[in-house]
């Protein structure tokens, strides 16, 4: 009984502590369990880079760093901005007195190259996130303080597309000379300065005492530390070495971490935008039968699941398309009616089983699914998938392949059922939803199948300015993904658990493993 | 001179035929250590075939109300963390390391054999070039080079007993190469020869009976590192894949992260392997002893 107690004190402990009076001054230490690729963000989608990286720049607008859904937005180069009424004009007044690390002044200039560069990046110039802006048609810089972006059809979130934690703001000048120069260098207008990065061991950064936000960083720098193995990830926690591993850590990680920390350890945690989902190959039978797929839903007892894999795997809650608790999430009770989310597990596994039965699908119909060889949380979903899918009377046999031939064979539709995964640096259906539609419009739709109608859901939803309009057009979008057609399958919505120090503090954990990563607010108690 | 084949095909006896029961009790009051081996080797097997009689539970089925359960009358060896229970993972965790293990031991020691034989009966170039393409394989350790195979074939059984098959062979096949020297001078051979056998024929029925006793002792070491190499490599993840129980697969995942708190999950089924690997270990290193002919008469 002692570790469930001492678990809830670290979870009650207050985490960001914006009552309190930052403490100026300490390094903060934190683990980092991969090494980024390049330096970047333009081109990358990897937290390895986020995390050590993202303090030395800012981005055009940001998330709240204390809105634990991660989905306010707040201004961060830009101080405000107007929409015009048909939503096509969107104009960004910037701050005054932002300076980079350099010395020189950051203007619109800086802006537009850095957004030319993410949206229309010329031959040879990688950008990752060129699919998000693909309705801009331009963008300007009028006068020194103003940006301004032209759409060619209104997208309701286009405002979240611009907080993306990945478009840092780098300076015209170098970007005129050599658009490759920050693939290998470090220098933007974020709150630390660049120190130095050894491979393989750690980086540092240091406070920028030029920083525009009066006040802040309250840090004197920060040491990132890359650690691989997840044992000595804790070590390094437990031993104190280290404050944070802001990626997180699986629930026995915790436990362990709060049984012998006690109260110098916080718990945070959170719904994770993450899923890993199923593809069934549509072009494979009989998964081009939708009562078969239907049935492979219905057998899943989610509720169940959700409650016992939480204690053995980072999942957590029964979810649809978006992460519970978001403003488009479909409320649980809607959510129940939905193939394979019902509270019945009986009625719906015979359901299945009549289903796979006028499908002219044997019992004991054996097909194989293909897993990543990562451990956590594909291994315990792919026992628990399996496990259930016997249940109705279908024998499973698990291929479990090293990432590269996975993501070969997801990709180049070698396989029956396999697991799939998304990961969103913000909750928002354009980027959540995006994957999903018709093959060749989504170029890691893994599923294979057409559906157009599924492609107009997605474009209306998308180009829906009300609010309320878009979540009727996102739960309708979910409906027929999820069970009308039962295209794809949801397993549980990941769950993100971050214990670190209780010295760390100004820090509030969002679904994203992306965001709220440029340190200006954290600090360190006595 | 004509000479009749039917004299020369008999193969000479290696060892007497006689009472195979007091062959038996002779080897037990002569090496005890060897016949615990022997039963636990036997009580290993019967296990395996009859996992589906002894067993107290499915071991894929799930019961999410007892995960992590500790040791109790219900549950004697506890649960895993899907509620599964470890006494019947075990048992039949025993079927997929004898499966394993009694292939790859047989086909590597078979393979070995044959190989080793041929290139000593050939000797010459036949015999260099056999034996340098056999350094080259004995140039890896076993377990990197089953890694290296099984990361090309992929994971599974069938690719997993290749990939430990494939190393045994050259090591099996040196061993019996030595033994196949000496045999190769015999009178015997140099009949067969004369009487215008073909080789196949004169490896095959006189030559590898003749090399039964390293043969045996072979197939009784190498299922001990067999066993060990699957359970390694299914620990790895890249042996057998879940929900399949297996020795190695028990000790990976949830047992390693609830090591502290569920340590029932990795004791058991290490002991396991433990107690597999340390019979056939004694069995056959008895066996060797009792069939070396130098350590018979001391």
């Amino acid at each position: 009984m002692r570790l469930p107690f001492a678990l809830l004190l670290a979870l009650m402990a207050a985490p960001a502590g914006a009552q309190e009076r930052p403490r100026q001054g300490g390094e903060l230490v934190f683990v980092v369990p991969a090494e980024p690729p390049s330096y970047d963000a333009h081109r990358e989608g990897t937290f390895a880079l986020i995390h050590p990286t993202a303090p030395h720049y800012n981005t055009l607008l940001r998330i709240d760093p204390n809105d634990r859904t991660g989905t306010r937005i707040v201004g961060d180069l830009a101080e405000s901005w107007t929409v015009a009424e048909d939503g096509r004009t969107y104009a960004f007044k910037l701050r005054r007195g932002v300076k980079f690390h350099d010395g020189s002044e950051m203007t619109s200039r800086d802006v537009k190259a850095s957004y030319d560069k993410i949206i229309f990046p010329p031959s040879g110039v990688a950008s990752n996130r060129k699919g998000i802006y693909v309705n801009v048609e331009a963008v300007e810089a009028p006068d020194r303080d103003t940006v301004v972006f032209r759409l060619t059809w209104p997208q309701g979130s286009f405002l979240s597309s611009l907080a993306s934690p990945f478009s840092w703001i780098y300076k015209a000048d170098i970007l005129e000379r050599d658009m490759r120069w920050y693939e290998t260098h470090v220098m933007g207008t974020g709150p630390f300065v660049f120190v130095e990065h050894v491979k393989g061991s750690h980086w540092v950064g240091r406070r920028n005492p030029n920083y525009w936000d009066r006040g802040k960083p309250h840090l004197d720098g920060y040491r990132a530390l890359f650690i691989k193995d997840a044992a000595a990830q804790v070590a390094a926690v437990r031993g104190e070495r280290a404050h944070i591993q802001f990626r997180g850590f699986s629930p026995a990680e915790r436990e362990s971490l709060v049984g012998a920390m006690g109260a110098k350890v916080t718990v945070q945690e959170s719904p994770w935008d993450c899923d890993l989902l199923v593809a069934m190959n549509h072009e494979r039978k009989p998964f081009d039968d939708r009562r078969v797929r239907r049935a492979l839903t219905l057998a899943l007892d989610r509720h169940e699941g959700a409650q016992a894999l939480s204690r053995i795997a980072i999942v957590k809650a029964v979810a649809g398309v978006q992460v519970p608790g978001t403003p488009f999430a479909t409320p649980p009770a809607e959510l129940e009616r939905l193939a394979g989310y019902g509270r019945d597990i009986d009625k719906a596994r015979a359901e299945a089983r009549r289903l796979l039965r006028e499908a002219g699908v044997p019992d004991g119909f054996a097909f194989t699914f293909k897993n990543r060889a990562v451990p956590m949380p594909y291994e315990p979903l792919g026992v628990w998938l399996i496990d259930q899918w016997r249940r109705v009377g279908l024998t499973v046999r698990q291929e479990v392949l090293e990432t590269a031939k996975w993501v070969a064979d997801n990709r180049g539709g070698d396989f029956e059922v396999s697991m799939d995964a998304q990961c969103g640096f913000m909750v928002e259906p354009d980027l959540d939803l995006y994957k999903f539609q018709s093959t060749g419009v989504s170029h890691n739709n893994y599923g294979r199948y057409t559906d157009r109608v599924l492609d107009e859901l997605y474009a209306r939803q998308s180009r829906a300015v009300d609010p309320e309009e878009r979540k009727r057009l996102v739960r309708e979008f979910e409906k027929r993904l999820l069970d009308e057609e039962a295209h794809y399958l949801y397993t549980l919505q990941w769950h993100r658990i971050v214990p670190h120090s209780a010295r760390v503090r100004g820090w509030t954990i969002t679904p994203s493993h992306f965001l709220n990563q440029q340190l200006d607010t954290v600090w360190l108690s006595e | 001179m004509a000479v009749k084949p039917a004299v020369l095909g008999d193969v000479p006896e290696v060892a007497e035929r006689g009472n195979w029961r007091r062959t038996v009790l002779d080897f037990c009051r002569a090496r005890p250590l060897g016949a615990i081996g022997a039963v636990v080797v036997a009580i290993n097997i019967l296990v395996g075939l009859g996992a589906n009689v002894i067993a107290p539970y499915d071991p894929l089925t799930t019961d999410y109300g007892a995960m992590l359960a500790r040791p109790s009358a219900a549950h004697w060896l506890g649960t895993d963390a899907f509620g599964r229970d470890v006494l019947s993972r075990i048992i039949y965790g025993s079927r997929t390391a004898m499966l394993v293990g009694f292939a790859c031991a047989f086909l590597g020691a078979t393979l070995g054999a044959v190989i080793g034989v041929t290139s000593a009966y050939f000797g010459g170039r036949a015999d260099l070039l056999i034996q340098r393409v056999m350094d080259i394989f004995l140039a890896f350790p076993l377990i990197i080079l089953a890694l290296a195979v099984v990361s090309i074939l992929g994971t599974g059984i069938g690719n997993l007993i290749v990939a430990i098959t494939i190393p045994m062979i050259p090591r099996a096949a040196l061993v019996a190469r030595s033994s196949a020297l000496a045999i190769r001078e015999m009178p015997y051979v140099d009949a067969a020869r004369a009487a215008g056998f073909s080789h196949r024929r004169i490896i095959l029925r006189h030559m590898l009976p003749n090399v039964m006793a390293p043969y045996l002792i072979m197939l009784t070491a190498y299922l001990g590192q067999a066993i060990l190499l699957e359970a390694s490599l299914s620990f790895l993840g890249l042996g057998v894949a879940e929900p399949t129980p297996a020795w190695g697969l028990m000790l990976r995942g949830a047992a390693v992260q609830f090591a502290e708190s569920a340590p029932w999950m990795a004791i058991f089924p290490g002991f396991a392997i433990s107690l597999a690997v340390f019979a056939f270990n004694l069995f056959g290193d008895s066996l060797r002893d009792a069939l070396d002919p130098r350590l018979r008469t001391q």
